[in-house]
């Protein structure tokens, strides 16, 4: 238990997708000018990556890894399939990004029309992929990848609601004509950044 | 001859379509400083109070004066009394020595030679922020025309007091550019940035060179010495090694390593029981930090643990080491980039005062973690004043339905 807790916290905290390793820029940069809009962002991709996640967990595990397709033919067990990994991982992410786009659209609709275009860009959030690029290369098992899933989403949705809180706060500032939009909201995320690094080394 | 009138007489060339209208805020500035600025409000609404920004700022920095004072001592006291103990140490080994010895000698009973020894050290990491800070806040009024505040003096003053002793002085130079200009500027001047400017040019400092912001040779300004701030004396040997160098009041006090004008407690406390008096700084976010620092702690002791000494440090102890009170009291009650809300002012206090804990006790890279729990809690500020102001609206709305 306590190990999972701990993944959990680091995949919000130190390992954070937005603030530590920069991933997701575009939905993070664009989503962020409304709290309101910047929350419904980060509900969906909590619920994208905890399901994604250990989803692509089990294709690794049960169809992709060496010999994992023994259970099928005793011949398979030299086939190696992880070649395929980057194609199925972005295909089940694709898929679900269209399943909760339904799902939204039909029950709801105000947070559908408030996320727009960039909900099927959830797709090629590269947050996404990380995370799955992540679990592949840390070996993390099934219920590892579900934690660490769930807290990636909660760490990301936390930086882009922060951002978002910053943002409307910034507002009211007085920024330099070439810095305005953008450029102004790249110094906040390196600031954020710089707030985050406050968890850099922490061991769990 | 009478500066009010020498000060009225130039003031057409500095106004728009003088000679020198380009040098306005400079003239403004001296001009605010030596007297009450005379423009008044002409809609509503109208409030009649003696208080304005510009008192508020003043007021803040002369409140740092106790710690000021008793840091620089402190600086010289530490200093000395490790001399008096290593008759092989000399001095500082850098420049300063050439200011000290004529005037002064190393003897640690001796109030002036301890005070002029801080002072030598002291004064110029001040007037390095002062000028070069300075310079980004008059280039910046100058060119895109807003009034130089007067907020920047105590972001230097915070700033220069947070540097250990023996920090060279070009970082301290490159540390306020960055405060300064990220931190504030780039936003649009004071009362427009989100994190505190002293706090943002301290920690670009601490990630950019910790060998001379944090380890155990900078903190007393002796060469070729040693010595770990209780926090890391805490962290490495436990409580028991605490309990033999000092005693609790001994950190009250604040007669121990770190930097130059966060050691003492009770100095900073008069300063910030003025702040308090007056109602500059909020106490709600100072009794949020107490709280959330008390629970916190305590609950790491309840925890325990047998490999991390820091687990069982109580709270009375985390209140006084470290840049704790220095933090609490000066920065963390910083009305720009705190919450605004009175109810969000708990919050951000608690979230300071555990996030604080939180990195001393389970961070083993950082020993101390007040300046970056302050920077974290900036950056939730905004979002922790929408979720009140959200909250009362529909508070409100149900109330009224």
């Amino acid at each position: 238990m306590e190990h999972y807790l701990g993944l959990f916290i680091r995949a919000i905290f130190i390992e954070n997708m937005a603030l530590a390793f920069f991933l997701g820029m575009c939905t993070f940069l664009a989503i962020s000018k409304k709290i309101s809009a910047a929350f419904g962002l980060g509900i969906a991709v909590i619920l994208v990556l905890g399901i994604t996640v250990p989803l692509n967990n089990l294709i690794l595990t049960h169809l992709l890894t060496p010999g994992a397709l023994a259970w099928l033919n005793p011949a398979f067990t030299q086939v190696d399939l992880r070649f395929l990994g980057l194609l199925s991982y972005i295909g089940v992410i694709a898929a679900m990004v269209q399943i909760l786009e339904m799902f939204l659209d039909k029950y709801v609709p105000v947070l559908y029309n408030a996320l727009g275009v960039f909900l099927p860009l959830i797709t090629v959030n590269c947050a996404i992929l990380g995370a799955s690029l992540f679990m592949v290369e840390r070996d993390y098992n099934l219920p590892e990848s579900a934690v660490f899933g769930a807290g990636a989403g909660v760490g990301w949705a936390l930086a882009i609601v922060a951002l978002a809180g910053i943002r409307e706060k910034l507002k009211y500032s007085d920024v330099p004509k070439g810095l305005e939009g953008l450029g102004i909201t790249f110094i906040t995320v390196g600031l954020m950044s710089l707030g985050f690094m406050s968890f850099g080394g922490i061991d769990i | 001859m009478n500066p009010r009138k020498y000060l009225d007489q130039i003031a057409p060339h500095f106004e728009p379509g003088g000679k020198y209208q380009k040098w306005y805020p400079l003239y403004e500035a001296v001009d605010t400083i030596l007297y009450m600025p005379n423009q008044t409000t002409t809609t509503a609404p109208h409030i009649r109070d003696g208080i304005d920004l510009k008192r508020v700022m003043i007021t803040v920095w002369a409140c740092t004066f106790p710690a000021m004072f008793f840091g620089m001592w402190n600086l010289g006291y530490q200093a000395n009394l490790t001399i008096a103990a290593n008759p092989a140490l000399t001095g500082s080994g850098t420049w300063h020595q050439y200011l000290i010895a004529p005037l002064a000698g190393h003897d640690p009973n001796n109030l002036w030679d301890c005070l002029w020894y801080g002072a030598v050290h002291f004064i110029p990491i001040y007037a390095v922020t002062f000028l070069v800070g300075g310079f980004w806040e008059v280039l910046f009024a100058t060119i895109r025309r807003h009034e130089i505040n007067e907020g920047f003096f105590v972001s230097s003053v915070l700033f220069a007091l947070s540097c250990p002793p023996n920090l060279p002085l070009w970082m301290v130079a490159l540390g306020i550019s960055f405060g300064i200009v990220i931190g504030k500027e780039v936003f649009g001047g004071t009362g427009k940035n989100f994190l505190n400017p002293a706090l943002t040019g301290r920690a670009f400092l601490y990630f950019a060179y910790p060998a001379s912001m944090s380890g155990d040779a900078v903190w007393t300004a002796v060469d070729g010495f040693t010595g770990a701030t209780m926090l890391s004396v805490a962290a490495q040997e436990g409580m028991a090694a605490v309990h033999q160098q000092m005693t609790w009041w001994d950190g009250f006090f604040g007669t121990m390593q770190g930097s130059i004008g966060e050691t003492s407690t009770l100095m900073i406390l008069i300063g910030g029981i003025a702040l308090i008096t007056m109602r500059i700084a909020s106490w709600r976010i100072i009794a949020g930090v107490l709280i959330g620092a008390a629970a916190t702690a305590t609950l790491f002791n309840l925890i325990g643990s047998a490999t991390n000494p820091m687990f069982n440090m109580p709270f009375h102890w985390h209140l006084v080491l470290g840049g704790f009170a220095f933090g609490m009291i000066f920065m963390a009650t910083d009305p720009v980039s705190a919450s605004m809300t009175h109810a969000g002012r708990y919050w951000f206090g608690a979230l300071i005062g555990f996030m604080c804990v939180l990195i001393r006790v389970a961070n083993p890279a950082f020993p101390e973690g007040m300046m970056l729990a302050i920077l974290f809690a900036n950056l939730f500020a905004p979002l922790i004043d929408h979720v009140v102001v959200q909250a009362n609206i529909k508070r409100r709305q149900t109330h009224d339905a």
